[in-house]
């Protein structure tokens, strides 16, 4: 495509290949009932070309980091007290809103959950995602239809030139994901992130979306950021992991070794929880209890009140994420001993 | 599409038929004799009283009439009401001056109800949402007659900034001033309708979208949000509007002008039967068609919604 030499990219460009650093990230929520800390000093990078997932349950603050990140949440009531967020070495929570705005699409983008209620129900699919190319790169109406439509194409949906004009609610799930998608990657963004983008779909539509996501990721050499619950799903994609619970990183590994030897027992947990096919006939060991209030998180460790291995020392002491091995990073007080089981 | 507008254009000949019969039936059953004061003090003259009731078919049954007068309706004859006017002039004299008060109305009560809207729904919990919020429920709760009373006082009377009162002419400057009083109440709802819509889907998941595309909060709210929240209060001024032009009793009333509605009042309290029935016939027809364009638009605004 060559529009792209047209804009002046060179405003960002990767410091050794590296992308995004988030540094010690706060995030709380000023509520009615009183300060939700939903985020609590999280940190990692994510260099062009890799796939970080991050992993965690329900509430465990994986959509507000991505929020954070993409600059979409609401002030207030949520709140940035601490951290820094660097793209290309710049600080997105320094920089003016209206520089910052111009990195959403071409530098930075997102995939949502839902994409029927992600996507405008009132305009067709294909002006939604013409509206990149009119408003970050100021195209005629016609070129950036052009634009949408290959982009239609290239994420394979089906009759891409007939249902172009179609409305979000004319297709089926697993295209309206792809159309989310051909938005997001419109512009050739650096880093993509997407937030459970396949969780709303049925089994094999998943897998195609997961598929394509791969392809495009490699073929553009994004920076993705993969957040689920579903530590199934990530396997085959993901180069590393980052598992969260309370707003807070417990584990940071690249993603076999943690497949084999989980250093936190929250992750030991999760991956029990998950069916494997040599172990057919076992029941599933769901992780006991529920994450914590983040208005009254836990003294010590978050995870004492469900941790098989809690000590007196987890009650008192939150553990530090410390590299346990080498590019084995764990929150856990007792990390050596849960490698070694 | 085309089979929607059939069906729904078939569907109004039993509700045209049914609400015409009901006012007709009613409004003859109003006591009084249609004769009274015809020849002054005397009772009229043997062959006036034939020839009128002949006219008039006053000896048929009910039924027989309604169907007589209907019939005469579908070939565009009016008929003429007791005092030898003929209804089609009059209305065609009134019906004009009707839509000139409803489309000032309206244009007053869209653009500011939604201008004060949106302000309010942008900075909700601020100064001018509290002010939108104190001022419409005011607005609600003063009765029209009031809101009309004071303003021609206040400003046809003590600032002189328009004539009190609008000559048979009516024209489009002096349905200015009755045209805001009839349109304030319906302003004050559009106002609060566009709010509650606008912080609503302020909220929606494709607003966050439109924000994570790195679009200016200009065009998030303006178009993304703004092309949402819009639907339900076009279609409650399109609704409105059918309820205007249906004629304004009280304004008319209190401005002196020659609409529709005074000429229905005046028609009941004549037991002008002819009057009445004519004049409601048509508005039943037009508020009809104005519900039928509102569906049809709502159809066009929401593409969830399909007329097949
Ligand atoms: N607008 C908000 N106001 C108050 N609290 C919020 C708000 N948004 C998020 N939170 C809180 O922040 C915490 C983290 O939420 P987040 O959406 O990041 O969870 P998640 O890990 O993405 O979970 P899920 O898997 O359900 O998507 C939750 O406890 C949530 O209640
Ligand atoms: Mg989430």
């Amino acid at each position: 495509m060559n529009h792209e030499q047209a804009t002046p990219t060179a405003a960002y460009q990767p410091v050794n290949g590296r992308l995004l650093e988030v540094e010690d990230l706060h995030v709380e929520f000023h509520t009615r009932d009183g300060v939700a800390r939903a985020i609590n000093g999280v940190s990692f990078t994510l260099d062009a070309g890799e796939t970080l997932a991050i992993l965690g349950e329900s509430g465990s603050g994986k959509s507000v980091t991505a929020q954070a990140i993409m600059g979409i949440l609401d002030m207030p009531p949520a709140k940035i007290p601490a951290g820094a967020i660097r793209y290309c070495g710049q600080d997105l929570l320094t920089m003016p809103e209206e520089q910052r705005r111009k990195t959403r699409g071409p530098e930075i983008s997102m995939i949502f959950q839902d994409a029927l209620s992600s996507l405008n129900p009132v305009f067709p699919v294909g002006w939604q995602i013409a509206e990149m190319f009119r408003m970050h790169r100021g195209m005629n109406k016609s070129d950036a239809k052009e634009q949408a439509l290959r982009l239609m194409q290239r994420v394979q949906i089906p009759a891409a030139k007939e249902r172009i004009n179609s409305y979000p609610h004319q297709f089926s799930g697993g295209m309206r994901q792809r159309i989310m998608i051909a938005m997001a990657i419109a512009l050739d963004p650096a880093v993509l992130i997407a937030d459970e983008p396949t969780t709303a779909l049925d089994v094999t539509v998943q897998a195609q979306i997961m598929n394509l996501l791969h392809d495009l990721q490699e073929e553009r050499q994004m920076g993705l950021i993969l957040i689920t619950h579903d530590l199934g799903v990530v396997a085959d994609v993901a180069d590393r992991i980052a598992v969260m619970y309370a707003g807070r990183l417990v584990e940071k590994a690249d993603i076999l070794p943690i497949y084999a030897h989980p250093a936190h027992p929250y992750t030991k947990g999760l991956l029990d929880s998950i069916p494997r096919l040599d172990q057919k006939g076992q029941t599933l060991r769901a992780i006991a209890g529920l994450p914590p209030n983040l208005l009254r998180i836990p003294e010590g460790c978050a995870f004492n009140p469900r941790c098989y291995l809690a000590q007196d020392v987890c009650h008192r002491d939150l553990p530090s994420l410390r590299e346990v091995a080498p590019g084995r990073w764990s929150a856990c007080h007792f990390a050596e001993e849960v490698l070694d089981v | 599409m085309g089979t929607y507008i059939v069906r729904r254009l078939l569907q109004m000949i039993p509700v045209v038929i049914g609400a015409t019969f009901i006012i007709f039936v009613m409004v003859f059953a109003l006591p009084g004799d249609p004769l009274a004061g015809k020849c002054g003090e005397r009772p009229c003259p043997a062959a006036y009283v034939q020839k009128f009731t002949e006219e008039h078919n006053l000896n048929d049954p009910v039924p027989i009439r309604y169907v007589k007068y209907m019939g005469a309706i579908a070939k565009g004859d009016f008929g003429t009401t007791y005092q030898g006017q003929k209804v089609s002039d009059e209305l065609l004299r009134r019906y004009p001056i009707t839509v000139r008060l409803s489309v000032i109305a309206i244009v007053f009560e869209l653009v500011l109800g939604v201008v004060a809207g949106v302000l309010a729904g942008i900075r909700r919990g601020k100064f001018i949402d509290n002010l939108v919020l104190v001022s419409t429920l005011v607005i609600i709760a003063i009765p029209t007659f009031v809101i009309g009373s004071v303003s021609q006082t206040l400003f046809g009377i003590k600032l002189g900034w328009v004539k009190p009162t609008v000559s048979s002419a009516a024209t489009w400057s002096e349905l200015m001033l009755p045209g805001m009083v009839l349109g304030a109440i319906s302003l004050a709802y559009v106002a609060r309708l566009t709010r509650t819509n606008l912080v609503e889907n302020l909220r929606a998941d494709y607003v966050r979208t439109a924000i994570a595309k790195g679009l200016t909060r200009r065009r998030t709210i303006g178009l993304h949000t703004l092309r949402n929240s819009l639907i339900p209060v076009v279609t409650f001024v399109g609704a409105d509007f059918g309820a205007l032009l249906g004629g304004a009793i009280i304004t008319e009333r209190i401005f002196n002008i020659q609409g529709v509605g005074g000429y229905i009042v005046r028609g009941i309290t004549a037991h002008d039967g002819v009057a009445v029935v004519g004049a409601v016939t048509i508005l039943v027809l037009v508020y009809l068609f104005m519900n039928l364009i509102v569906d049809l638009l709502y159809g066009v605004l929401d593409p969830r919604i399909s007329h097949d």
